[in-house]
């Protein structure tokens, strides 16, 4: 809400020396929010008068635009009285026309040197100005045409336009639509300077009579006060005065024409949005209804729109004329042969508004007032202080009619205990302070022992329970007094164990050497076809999005993979010769459990309904995803380099498994989207991980990776139940170790780890620790053929081990390697 | 030099002279003296010092000596080995810490060559930043309360006192999911967790809840339409706004360095009543912009925007079956990438989520 500084002045009397920095302040400590001080005319130098078209000349150019060749008197203003001429290109003027021009040696806000320019073969002597030109909002939509009483040629344009004058922008809360007025701002100026306040809508109305338009309200709690005025008579070739459209410009919206300038101007000035219907297109009596079904309607902006059963309609013996309280229908609009203006102020149900709004997707200046509440004590007022503009500008004649439907709602009562505004705020409130601050905001109070009832003011709909008047009474005290004390909790706990455990993975990741990635979660099917998965994958069965940003990706991720390559190839591309990336977030699976329940309010639902409402959200678990890709290990005096592998994905997840302390095993198998020869299933007991290994060549090529980059994703949920809650202190020997060397050659397809766990159950109990430390291929084995050499030790607890236990164990262990693998011992 | 003793007589032997000995005992220091390493020491010692040595021998011939001829020549030969020991060992000590000497001296490399085999690993300043910001909680004796994202919109809105005809609901772009009858939302706060604190824990409540968050904002420089909230939680006996105000005090302390408060300002959330802007005081110019020069971090304002907070509305507090009579509660909020923006100076949102490691690394110092 943009308010000029004097349009404030003109209902609160502010001492003189009032500066609008310091007023702005002052409602910002209030709880109207500062957005922007605006004083246009500090950014311009210069002349900037006001100029006649004299003649102009259409001149079509090459480039397909027209511009206009023009001749403008600017009086004295340019030194010679000769008219000055000037090309424009835009075309919403006339010969004839006061317009606003600016002459060279002028400077325009963003520092826009003004000369006398060659320019369409033509010396262009200054510029006709729009209003954005000139810092008055962002109508760049042709140039200002001004009012034609508006002055002379040469008069200065700066005042004219109000371009010294200095408009402040408010950020409005939606519970303060009262503040969407002037009328409401100058009220919280009153109350920041407790200085003396003139209410614009306090006005002697005419009284409700029989004469007036006849309107029917069928849906009274829909609408519930209806004030119809007709004026006639009017003129709709009359201006809007200078000064009107001046203040609709200050205000942010723009001048349309004297009817339409007047409702808009009385919708700033009270916040009443009202709407102005050509009377002589209206047949028959105004009607208020609800909407049926598939009823259509073409609003004012062009939109033909499908009605719902719960759009308040406004209707004559013609159909529907209007959405109310949102946006009129063209049928009935006013137009430049109106001379019949039917003026309606209307109380709208605030609910039905924002529903009405929202369905529609219509954000108009009227609906944002109606939606969040407009005084409906003014409506009456509101309507006649229309009248009395078309009659003062327009020409027009009030007809003695006047039709009220209707009255306003009653007001809520609010008890509040005196002792409430301290109980909550922590200030020191004493019962008059928090009487004193409440009848300053407008209320009626009835004052007990204990406590006040208070009927809030009808401008203040937002206020409904004691709490609400706290706020009231604690914001005039001032918030800066709130003291400042540290509350002292009850013992905590601390992080919670998978707290804990989380940042330990992170930073176990880190040491690992990769880098955190934070990508946005969501996907489509272009990444599930990049990463290779079937079409009956059950990654590509996701949470889908009703209004995703992109239709590209409509879905919440079921993988991380798909930002994490992204991130890769992005790193990769901007020069990085290797990356190791990591990142841990949830991933969704829907659950198909029906809707999730939605309760009241009021009480707390049961703990049924409760689980109930859990149980319809998506699973949820914790994904880890790392991605290696490119220079794993440089290059240097030390050697040559390593670029990423299978291994190093997997080694990721064992290193993983071995800082948590839990014992992670991998089994060959194939995966979209890895390598169906390089991919491992992880798995800790028999509960899957997830998957490691070298990405599939052509998952490498979709992403842009490099050839042979390495994968995991896994999910942290899983891995986490799995970490030892304490850990027994090991017990070990310090008995001499027994080191025997076993050499195993089998099958190609057998795994390592097949060998190893037969090893490991063969040579029973004195086996303290196996290792692979050679793999062979080759001539001496055969094709088909590898060998595998373990380094296994042995120790006992109690005594050295003689070599003959040794070796037995390794035999032992041998043996039931070539039992179940058909492994050959290699001499 | 080696070999048998053929000549070795016992019977016949005479005592050396004791000009033979100081001869033998002199060549021998001569030759110790003369070996500039440890391998012609070692020569010197076996030719002047071993068991063929002239000295040896003569020792070895003591023992046939007459009684009083032995005892001077036990006495000289005696004398003359042990200088010639001695020289030996003095000798080595020295030759021995030359040659270590020149041993390293050879062995020296250049330490300056780079050592960095593999890349760094660093994790994100939102996990780090989010852990920091707990971790200042943790030490107040609260908890850090946690929900999913992928939220009910009961839980999200409802509860929260934002009914579905809420005006403020349209404060808050959300992304529902398909079907949008299921009710769920891409939660657009962490208040949600909050509610859910509530609804399954007793009061005293204590608790922070840092996490992601969505909106349908699009994305620039300061919007992004996934970012992160961290909000806190008290409900208790005697709760006020100055409890709220005592505590952000202190976490704008912990965050940005003592002497930095924050104020507050009038607003409204439909969770909170009375509601607050918090602006902290520029941690930049520490409140002394414009006086001084106009200050880019708050744009000559002297305070910054951080985040809203109130007191629990007490709509809020019986849809979650606490006891508002008895009860009072605040919470605030704020976002953790815009806090992080301050601290560090980083300019554009996006760079937490575009996900370069140049970027990411170079936090690889926070705590």
């Amino acid at each position: 809400m943009k308010a000029p500084v004097s349009w404030i002045r003109e209902y609160v009397d502010l001492r003189a020396d009032v500066t609008t920095e310091e007023l702005a302040a002052r409602l910002t400590a209030l709880g109207l929010k500062l957005e922007a001080i605006e004083k246009p005319g500090d950014a311009i130098t210069g002349p900037l008068v006001v100029g006649r078209v004299l003649t102009m000349e259409p001149e079509p150019q090459k480039n397909g635009k027209t511009i206009n060749w023009c001749t403008v008197d600017v009086g004295d203003a340019n030194g010679t009285g000769e008219p000055q001429g000037i090309v424009c290109g835009a075309h919403n003027f006339a010969p004839g026309d006061l317009v606003v021009v600016v002459l060279p040696g002028a400077v325009l806000p963003g520092n826009f040197a003004i000369s006398a320019r060659k320019t369409y073969g033509h010396v262009s002597a200054g510029m006709i100005c729009s209003a954005a030109e000139l810092g008055l909002g962002d109508d760049h939509d042709g140039i200002i045409v001004l009012p034609s009483d508006a002055g002379e040629p040469g008069d200065d344009a700066l005042d004219l336009l109000g371009l010294r004058e200095e408009v402040i922008e408010f950020e409005i809360n939606p519970d303060r639509a009262y503040a969407l007025s002037l009328r409401g701002i100058a009220r919280e100026a009153a109350l920041a300077y407790d200085a003396p306040y003139r209410d614009p809508a306090a006005r002697e109305t005419p009284a409700a009579n029989d004469q007036g338009y006849p309107v029917v309200v069928d849906d009274p709690a829909g609408c519930p006060i209806f004030v119809a005025r007709v004026v006639s008579g009017f003129d709709p070739t009359a201006p809007t005065p200078a000064w009107m459209a001046r203040r609709i410009t200050q205000a942010g919206m723009r001048p349309i024409s004297l009817a339409v300038d007047i409702t808009n101007y009385v919708m700033l000035e009270l916040g009443r949005p009202i709407h102005g219907y050509d009377a002589d297109k209206l047949s028959g009596p105004i009607r208020v209804r609800r909407a049926s079904a598939g009823e259509r309607l073409t609003t004012l902006d062009g939109a033909e729109r499908e009605l719902s059963e719960q759009d308040l309609v406004v209707t004559d013996d013609s159909g529907i004329i209007g959405l109310g309280g949102v946006m009129g229908g063209e049928t009935t609009e006013m137009s430049s042969t109106t001379t019949r203006v039917l003026v309606e102020a209307a109380h709208w149900d605030a609910v039905s508004m924002f529903r009405t709004g929202k369905r529609h997707k219509i954000s108009s200046e009227a609906g944002k007032r109606n939606e969040r509440g407009v005084d409906p004590v003014i409506t009456e007022a509101a309507a006649d202080r229309v009248v009395e503009l078309l009659v003062a500008h327009g020409g027009a004649t009030a007809e003695p009619g006047v039709t009220v439907v209707g009255r306003p709602p009653a007001p809520p009562t609010i008890p509040m205990a005196y002792e409430l505004p301290a109980r909550v705020t922590g200030m020191a409130i004493d019962a008059a302070t928090a009487v004193a601050n409440l009848e300053a905001v407008g209320c009626r109070l009835d004052r007990g022992d204990t406590g006040v009832t208070a009927t809030p003011p009808p401008w203040r709909p937002d206020l409904v329970d004691p709490f609400d008047l706290v706020e009231e009474v604690a914001r005039i005290v001032g918030y800066d007094q709130v003291p400042s004390v540290l509350p002292v909790a009850k013992a905590g706990r601390g992080l919670t164990r998978e707290q804990r455990l989380r940042r330990r993975i992170g930073r176990t990741l880190a040491g690992a050497g990769c880098v955190e990635v934070l990508s946005f979660p969501f996907v489509g099917d272009e990444a599930f076809d990049m990463l290779g998965l079937a079409e009956d994958d059950v990654l590509r069965h996701t949470v889908r999005l009703a209004n995703p940003l992109s239709s590209e990706e409509p879905a919440y991720t079921t993988t991380l993979l798909p930002g994490l390559l992204k991130a890769a190839t992005r790193n990769l591309g901007r020069g990085a010769p290797g990356v190791a990336l990591f990142e841990t977030g949830t991933v969704a699976f829907p659950v198909d459990r029906g809707p999730a329940p939605i309760y009241g309010v009021d009480w707390r639902p049961s703990d049924d309904e409760l689980a109930k409402l859990f149980e319809a959200i998506p699973d949820q678990p914790l994904h880890l995803a790392v991605v290696l890709a490119g220079e794993r290990e440089r290059s240097g005096w030390w050697g040559a380099g390593r670029p990423a592998s299978w291994a190093d994905a997997i080694d990721v997840v064992r290193r993983l498994g071995a800082e948590l302390g839990v014992s992670v095993r991998v089994e060959p198998t194939a995966r979209m989207p890895w390598h169906p020869g390089r991919c491992a299933r992880v798995l800790v007991g028999d509960h899957e991980l997830g998957h490691a290994g070298e990405l599939h060549p052509r998952v490498c090529a979709a992403f842009g990776l490099p050839a042979r980059s390495a994968a995991v994703e896994i999910d942290l949920d899983v891995l986490m139940r799995h970490v030892p809650d304490v850990v027994q202190g090991p017990r070990f020997s310090n008995y001499p170790v027994a080191k025997e060397d076993v050499a195993l050659v089998v099958d190609e397809s057998v795994p390592a780890a097949d060998v190893e766990a037969a090893l490991r159950e063969g040579a029973g109990e004195l086996l303290e620790s196996i290792r692979l430390f050679d793999l062979y291929t080759g001539d001496q084995v055969g094709a088909g053929r590898k060998s595998l050499a373990f380094a296994l030790r042995f120790r006992a607890p109690d005594r050295t081990l003689t070599e003959q236990e040794a070796s037995a164990a390794r035999d032992a262990a041998v043996a039931l390697a070539v039992e179940r693998l058909g492994a050959v011992q290699r001499a | 030099m080696s070999g048998p003793n053929t000549d070795y007589d016992p019977v016949e032997v005479t005592p050396l002279k004791p000009e033979e000995i100081e001869q033998a005992r002199d060549a021998a220091l001569a030759a110790v003296a003369a070996a500039t390493d440890l391998e012609g020491l070692k020569r010197a010692r076996l030719e002047h010092a071993g068991d063929r040595s002239p000295l040896a021998l003569a020792n070895r011939e003591i023992g046939a000596l007459p009684p009083q001829a032995r005892k001077d020549a036990g006495q000289r030969v005696g004398q003359a080995r042990g200088a010639v020991n001695k020289a030996i060992a003095d000798h080595q000590a020295v030759l021995e810490v030359e040659h270590e000497e020149r041993m390293l001296a050879e062995e020296t490399v250049d330490v300056t060559l780079p050592t960095e085999r593999s890349a760094r690993g660093a994790r994100h300043p939102v996990t780090t930043g989010s852990e920091r910001i707990a971790d200042v909680f943790l030490a107040l004796g609260w908890e850090v309360a946690e929900g999913p994202v992928i939220e009910a919109e009961w839980l999200n809105f409802d509860a929260l006192n934002l009914g579905p005809d809420h005006p403020a609901r349209t404060m808050q772009d959300t992304f529902w999911t398909d079907p949008a009858d299921n009710n769920l939302v891409l939660r657009t706060h962490t208040s949600p967790v909050q509610a859910r604190t509530m609804l399954t824990r007793e009061p005293p409540i204590y608790v922070v809840c840092p996490g992601r968050v969505f909106r349908t904002d699009e994305y620039d420089a300061t919007h992004s339409p996934m970012f992160h909230q961290v909000e806190g939680l008290v409900v208790d006996e005697g709760i006020t706004m100055a409890h709220l105000k005592g505590t952000l005090d202190h976490f704008a302390a912990a965050m940005f360095g003592e002497g930095i408060s924050t104020r507050f300002r009038p607003s409204y959330f439909p969770f909170t009543e009375p509601s607050a802007e918090v602006d902290l005081v520029c941690f930049v110019c520490r409140g002394a912009s414009p006086a001084v020069e106009t200050c880019r971090t708050c744009r000559g304002e002297g305070w910054i925007e951080w985040g809203g907070c109130g007191v629990v509305n007490p709509r809020v507090l019986r849809a979650c079956g606490i006891d508002a009579e008895r009860y009072t509660g605040f919470a605030f909020g704020m976002g953790i990438d815009r806090t992080l923006m301050f601290r560090h100076g980083i300019e554009d949102l996006r760079a937490l989520f575009e996900g370069d490691i140049r970027f990411t690394t170079a936090f690889g110092t926070e705590l």
